[in-house]
């Protein structure tokens, strides 16, 4: 069956901005799909409201709308581009969820736009919780005991009857939010109360907790001739109970027997059979370990993280596969990419063992809770691929990029016995080290499977490591101990730091890495998939592969970013694809080396050859010694690549773009103040300290508020602003915890206007795309500020300034390529804040609304070609006749007890882009994309029911408040006040409710007003503290509990108030193909 | 003392015929073994590997890195002891973790009396023997003389090894309420052939490989089943006879694996050796008159020659979906079919076991139509 000819255009709709559960994988299965689409010859029309995607680029729709991912957009897409189909199971829960609403209204149907993948009645099935159930039992499936409730009354009944602990499951929600266990009646009124007001049809599922099951995933797809077939399995170290985003996962299987294994893949295939899936879909079964029994936990009938997954880690492109299917081809004639001979409709078989780890941001959140359950917190993971469970840690523990090499962790080598015994029953994100830690100290396998449940296969496996770390201490390092240490994927410093030895001294015959391929088939058909990991064996595939395709081209290396994580998304991916793709364009072999499964980058025909490896010095250093390339490109790979160039330069190899020195120039303090000082441009005034005697002196001189910050920074970690002694003091007792590498800096704090900007360098010429000017001033991180292009305030004057210090920074440094610049305006001067010689996370919004295709450009240059010669004149480059916004979005609703007040340090996973005419419609688009809600209709206020804003701020803001306060009121909002906000805004006239704070225990109190529905918006600043139990922070919790919109920074507030006084719908708003642009 | 894992151990090599000698560790068994070498892809279900007798004279290598992962119990052999000659691992698993397990696998091929080698580089392994085709090996512990070895290795051959896999005498296996009788023809069968049987109602009576047409007839059956087992299909010259006497009988069959090729043989069709076979448990196969593929699980490494089935006795019924090699044929000339894969599996995917009722239909129709015809 091949292409339906009922198909002609194509309307895809993406996963919108990255959040907490739904991150990078479905760019990468968007991009694949719009690919496959695109090659069938059909229009694809395109909507996704996250700027920083491939999918998002230009070639890779007909026409593209980064507009808001909601159901009037949607339809109104429709109305405007009459495709003939939409596919709903390739974005994510978004998507599929928009579909569903698409097609239940009558929609689709009115307007003759059939649904591809998953149909409605396949998306009911699996998504409803009371359909599910019938579903499962009619085709025999047992399920966990559970009922779908709609108020908290029949919750409380149904965990009487079945009895405590029981998992609350709320309907229609990302990754599990709003989910959790209940041990208690007490806790299961709070979980469940919740659950029912995040899920959108307030409807929760109350279910037997079966905590300690082996949670067992299987990936399936099926077309619609009814041809399935599994492509993976996966196994959780963690037993049910820990979101599998969440867990460590290995795949295949590895515990289950043959009648397991069996059983489970059958059930898997009858789902997707009675679901009647065309595409992928994802089956999560819960297996008691001790019996044959077991339950369906969870289907998810679309492309999932899991399967993006489960495609790198088979070879299998599951997206690509789904999106052909979805317009009618079957299984059985969609050809086999990795072999080019064989065909889809086949299981992969793997030789090797995937190891996938979560990264989390509690490197960040320092107060937030690190416990792990129902509800997902990883921000994003990476995948290792080793020939053992032992070596795929190794690898995986290094790529996780929390500075270990070990599953050793220092914090837990200063507990006690007792103390490491009781941090088993923790169940949160440093679990498996602590299951290390007790094996160092001889606690029994037993003992940890009876506290953790983890099974174990997974436990014995650890001890293997424990064991030989043991037999690694003890006495003369040896080559046949080197040798075997190398097997489990030690480094060698590692190696030489277990053993206390040298590895020359010692005379050891140092082993580098060779390389294995993945190919879909365990060896057992030729592939030439250009797709490896590194092993310590005696054959290496890549070598005999480069050998086998000889060529003349330049070979380039690009590193990649690694896991995803506030502060470097996948912003990074899309520049290291962008950069990929033109070094080929450029006639080079482009040659990628990362570690994320979730990514554009790591799909194995974005470059000529992937490497699925740790980022490490050793690594690499295999890497070079088995594609002796021509150069290497760091500077799109965030910091992650950065890292590597001094390594590489050590090395002898050429880093193509700025050099190693320059780099460190930007990054060293004093080298970079050295620079400053010859170029003649100011900074704010700072200095340098390692002591907290040292910083308070420094802080008294500079004069209050400061800037503190560790250098070497991603993202602004670990970044505040001091207003008193009091932080300094609070701040350097965390940063002095761990032990201090590189110095913490202190500057003097101005809040004037953030200004960043993107340039691309020659050498000669430079070129600027665009200034783009923060919402938010000076104070919050510019990843988490709404960020305008082009910038609307600035003078011509400032402008030629910031043209002028970014042209002498630029030449200064030697950069070759892009870089990334950030100024704050103050008192009409510039100063430069902070100088990035690398791409940064503007790079593919500003490339999209300016045409400037930054990363392309860069690249070519670092391959030696001039801006001159490619049509580009030095200087800011016009600007567009569109305005654009970015809008951060975070995922507080994830991250229990972290403090939503933006700061220093950045806090927000993603973001959505605005664009229209004015500054004011792009910015209500991008408020409207990032989830803001818009009160105060014309209707409301005819009527009376207007809600109200609850403010409270701290006294420097009081000030600036009043005219917000005021705003609001005029728009008919009733406005409430905490204690001192309240008598400034009464003293000016106006009528501000006054309710006491938590602390004051007395009614109207702030708590019970958020909790009466009553208020549409907070606006909340405090003086200091991120600790949970403040005051401020836990009325603004209660805020994101409660779904409120919260805002932290005068500025945004009066952002808002600016798109409110419009008094516009969306359906006023003109929408726009930016491939028109 | 932990750290003998790492110190200790025997020392073993895997030479191959071609001269490549793979260094390791012993397990299983000590001692030494020649055999052809063969590799399966499938990633579970080694005890099903370990105990299926088509793979006698073999020594199977596993692709998948980590065996032994889930132990062994006494439930899931699928024939009484083992008859592969050497098992090749990369990583044998000393500390497996099942509800099932009973003991691990190292003490498994002890008590089965297999040579086993592991530390070795399979999947190097595997990529040899994928293209120079199946090729005789020796499992060696101790020193040896390669000259003197790889002269024996290659003289070996599997041979005629049916007769050493088949039972001696017929068993019998009753169904509760057995509505059939069905003649299992022991070519050396898996257990869950037998079993799939059993559990539809039939009464299996088990017949060794050399029983003739006339004490099958004698046994009135309402159906043969032709079973798996190891070998070239081609040297069974007094089986394929014996199915050329039962053809006219027209007694409903259905032949899996070796039953298939001899099925094929004594209807005049060819079968030829493949390059290494097909062995494993994601193999697909497009049912024909379905239209539709199926993940299956075989173990073979000859196949029928599918143009060499001759039009007047039946036609290609299933073909591989990566290689396009013959996988069943359906008969016209007796009402018989048989398949290349297993859809008995055990171990492997079980998504053809829907052809144990067809067989079922197969002996329930013709039991209507003799009865009509008596009437």
């Amino acid at each position: 069956m091949p292409l339906r000819s009922d198909i002609k255009k194509v309307l895809v709709i993406g996963s919108g901005p990255i959040v907490i559960g739904q991150a990078a994988e479905f760019d990468y299965a968007g991009t694949q799909a719009c690919r496959a689409l695109k090659q069938e010859g059909l229009e694809v029309v395109l909507i996704n409201s996250n700027p920083a995607t491939i999918m998002t680029d230009k070639h890779m729709a007909d026409k593209i709308y980064i507009e808001p991912l909601t159901l009037d957009v949607v339809k109104r897409v429709i109305e405007i581009e009459k495709p003939d189909s939409v596919v709903s199971n390739l974005g994510g829960q978004t998507a599929l969820t928009l579909s569903m609403q698409l097609a239940e209204s009558g929609f689709l149907e009115e307007h003759g736009v059939k649904l591809l993948g998953s149909n409605p009645e396949t998306i009911h099935k699996a998504e409803d919780r009371q359909a599910f159930k019938d579903t499962m039992e009619a085709i025999g499936q047992p399920c966990i005991p559970s009922k779908v409730v709609e108020n908290l009354e029949d919750a409380m009944a149904f965990a009487e009857e079945i009895g405590y602990p029981v998992i609350v499951r709320p309907a229609f929600t990302l990754g599990g939010t709003g989910g959790g266990i209940a041990e208690t009646r007490e806790e299961l009124h709070e979980i469940a109360t919740n659950g029912l007001r995040l899920s959108p049809i307030t409807q929760i599922l109350v279910e037997k907790c079966i905590s300690g099951w082996k949670e067992v995933e299987f990936e399936v797809m099926r077309d619609r001739k009814g041809n399935v077939i599994t492509v993976c399995s996966m196994e959780n170290f963690d037993p049910v109970g820990v979101h599998t985003g969440d867990s460590i996962v290995v795949a295949p299987c590895v515990t289950l027997a043959d009648k397991e294994y069996q059983m489970l893949r059958t059930a898997a295939l009858d789902i997707i059979q009675a679901l009647e899936v065309e595409g992928g879909c994802n089956c999560q079964f819960a297996l008691k370990p001790d019996s044959f029994d077991y339950a369906v936990i969870e289907v998810n009938p679309r492309v999932s993280r899991s399967s993006a997954l489960a495609s790198k880690a088979t070879g299998y492109p599951i997206a690509k596969v789904a999106a052909r299917i979805a317009v009618g081809y079957t299984l059985d004639e969609i050809i086999n990419q990795v072999t080019g001979k064989t065909y889809a409709c086949f299981e992969p078989a793997l030789d090797y063992l995937v190891v996938k780890f979560p990264k989390w941001p509690f490197d960040k959140f320092v107060y937030a809770k690190k416990t792990l359950g129902t509800q997902m917190k990883a921000t994003g993971e990476i995948m290792a691929i080793a020939p053992s469970f032992e070596a795929g840690m190794m690898k995986a523990v290094r790529s996780i990029e929390l500075k270990m090499d070990t599953m050793t962790k220092k914090e837990f080598t200063l507990l006690s016995d007792e103390e490491v015994l009781k941090k088993l029953e923790d169940v949160d994100v440093d679990r498996s080290f602590c299951v290390f830690e007790a094996l160092k100290r001889g606690i029994s396998i037993d003992t940890i499977h009876d506290i953790t449940k983890i099974d174990k296969w997974f436990i014995s496996k650890l001890n293997n490591l424990v064991e030989l770390e043991k037999w690694l201490a003890k006495g003369e390092l040896t080559q046949e101990k080197y040798d075997t240490a190398k097997k489990y994927c030690y480094l060698d410093s590692t190696i030489e730091r277990i053993s206390g030895q040298k590895l020359s001294e010692r005379g050891i015959d140092r082993r580098l890495a060779v390389y294995k391929m993945v190919d879909t088939c365990a060896a057992e058909f030729s592939a030439s998939t250009p797709y490896f990991y590194n092993t310590f064996d005696c054959e290496n595939e890549a070598a005999e592969f480069i050998e086998a395709h000889p060529t003349d081209k330049k070979k380039v290396i690009v590193f990649g970013s690694g896991p995803i994580r506030i502060g470097q998304g996948i912003e990074f991916d899309y520049c290291s694809v962008h950069c990929v793709w033109t070094l080929k364009e450029e006639g080079c072999e482009a040659i990628i080396c990362n570690n994320n499964p979730e990514t554009v980058s790591t799909d194995f025909d974005t470059g000529t050859r992937l490497y699925f490896d740790p980022l490490t010095r050793e690594d690499v250093e295999a890497l070079v010694a088995t594609e002796k390339p021509y150069g290497c490109v760091v500077q799109f790979g965030g910091q992650t690549a950065i890292s590597l160039t001094k390594h590489l330069t050590e090395m002898g190899v050429r880093i193509l773009g700025t050099q190693a020195a320059d780099i460190d120039a930007a990054e060293d303090r004093e080298l970079f103040d050295e620079l400053l000082e010859k170029c003649g441009i100011p900074r704010p005034q700072g200095e340098t300290v390692f002591t907290t005697k040292q910083a308070l002196k420094a802080a008294n001189e500079l004069g209050y508020p400061v800037l503190l910050r560790p250098s070497y920074v991603l993202g602004g970690q670990n970044m505040i602003i001091a207003h008193c002694d009091a932080d300094v003091d609070e701040y350097m007792k965390i940063i002095t915890a761990t032990e201090l590498e590189n110095p913490v800096l202190i500057d003097k704090y101005m809040m004037g206007t953030e200004v960043e900007v993107d340039a691309i360098c020659d050498g000669e010429d430079f070129v600027i795309p665009g200034i783009m000017e923060h919402v938010e001033r000076a104070g919050i991180h510019s990843g988490d500020s709404i960020s305008i292009y082009p910038c609307q305030n600035l003078t011509g004057h400032i402008k030629k300034v910031i043209v002028d210090y970014t042209e002498k920074l630029a030449k200064a440094l030697h950069v070759i390529g892009l870089v990334n610049i950030q100024y704050v305006v103050y008192n009409h001067e510039v100063y430069v804040i902070e100088v990035n010689p690398r791409s940064s996370r503007t790079v593919p919004y500003i490339s999209k609304v300016t045409g400037v295709p930054m990363v392309d450009l860069a690249t070519k240059i670092i391959l030696g070609k001039k801006l001159k010669d490619m049509g580009y004149k030095s200087g800011l480059y016009p600007a567009a006749d569109y305005v654009a916004v970015k809008v951060p979005v975070f995922s507080f609703e994830k991250l229990h007890d972290v403090d939503n007040q933006l700061g220093p340090e950045m806090k927000s996973t993603g973001e959505c882009l605005g664009i229209a005419k004015t500054f004011g419609e792009a910015l209500y688009k991008g408020l409207i994309a990032a989830g803001y809600k818009f009160f105060g209709t014309d209707t409301a206020r005819q009527n009376g029911s207007m809600g109200g804003v609850l403010i409270s701020v701290r006294d420097s803001d009081k000030n600036d408040v009043i005219e917000i306060a005021s705003r609001f009121e005029e728009l008919g909002f009733k406005i409430y006040a905490t204690g001192g906000t309240a008598s400034v805004l009464n003293r000016n006239m106006i009528a501000a409710n006054h309710v006491y704070r938590i602390h004051e225990y007395k009614e109207p109190n702030v708590i019970t007003l958020l909790e009466s529905g009553e208020i549409n918006y907070v606006i909340s600043t405090s003086e200091t503290g991120r600790k949970p139990s403040l005051d401020s922070v836990r009325m603004r919790r209660k805020a994101v509990e409660r779904s409120i919109v919260c805002l932290t920074a005068i500025d945004t507030a009066n952002a808002l108030l600016d798109c409110l006084e419009m008094k516009k719908t969306i359906a006023d708003v003109e929408l726009v193909d930016i491939t028109t642009i | 003392m932990s750290f003998e894992r790492f110190e200790n151990g025997r020392k073993a090599a895997l030479v191959l015929a071609d001269g490549t000698v793979f260094e390791g560790k012993a397990f299983g068994a000590e001692g030494s073994v020649i055999g052809e070498i063969v590799f399966t892809t499938a990633m579970t279900g080694y005890q099903e590997t370990l105990t299926d007798p088509s793979y006698c004279g073999q020594i199977v290598t596993q692709t998948f890195p980590l065996i032994g992962n889930y132990g062994v119990n006494k439930i899931d052999p699928e024939s009484n002891g083992s008859a592969v000659s050497g098992y090749i691992v990369r990583e044998c698993c000393d500390a497996p973790s099942n509800f099932r397990c009973e003991g691990d696998l190292d003490g498994y091929l002890k008590g089965l009396n297999i040579v086993g080698i592991c530390d070795i580089d399979t999947r190097r392994l595997t990529r040899i023997i994928r293209e120079s085709g199946v090729m005789n090996g020796a499992i060696v512990s101790g020193k040896f003389d390669k000259d003197k070895l790889l002269g024996d290795i290659r003289a070996y051959k599997v041979g005629e090894v049916v007769s050493k896999v088949s039972v001696k005498e017929k068993e019998y296996y009753p169904a509760e309420n057995g509505k059939y009788n069905v003649v299992l023809m022991d070519y050396g069968y898996k257990f869950n052939i037998r079993r799939e049987l059993v559990k539809r109602g039939c009464n299996v009576t088990v017949m060794p490989y050399n029983a003739t047409a006339d004490e099958i007839k004698a046994l009135n059956p309402d159906g043969i089943m032709l079973s798996n087992g190891p070998g070239d299909p081609a040297d069974n010259i007094a089986s394929i006879n014996t199915l050329k006497k039962l053809i006219p009988a027209k007694i409903p069959t259905f032949g899996i694996c070796l039953g298939h090729q001899l099925l094929a043989l004594a209807n005049g069709a060819k079968t030829e050796k493949l390059k290494y076979g097909h062995r494993g448990g994601n193999q697909p196969v497009k049912d024909l008159a379905l239209d539709k593929t199926f993940i299956t699980s075989q173990n073979h490494g000859y196949a029928v020659i599918g143009d060499s089935v001759p039009e007047s006795a039946g036609k290609v019924s299933h073909i591989n979906g990566n290689d396009g090699t013959c996988e069943g044929v359906r008969y016209t000339n007796a009402p018989a079919f048989t398949v290349q894969f297993h859809p008995e599996a055990c171990g492997g995917p079980h998504d053809t076991s829907y052809l144990f009722d067809e067989f079922i239909k197969l002996m329930g129709k013709l039991e209507v139509t003799s009865n009509a015809v008596k009437k």
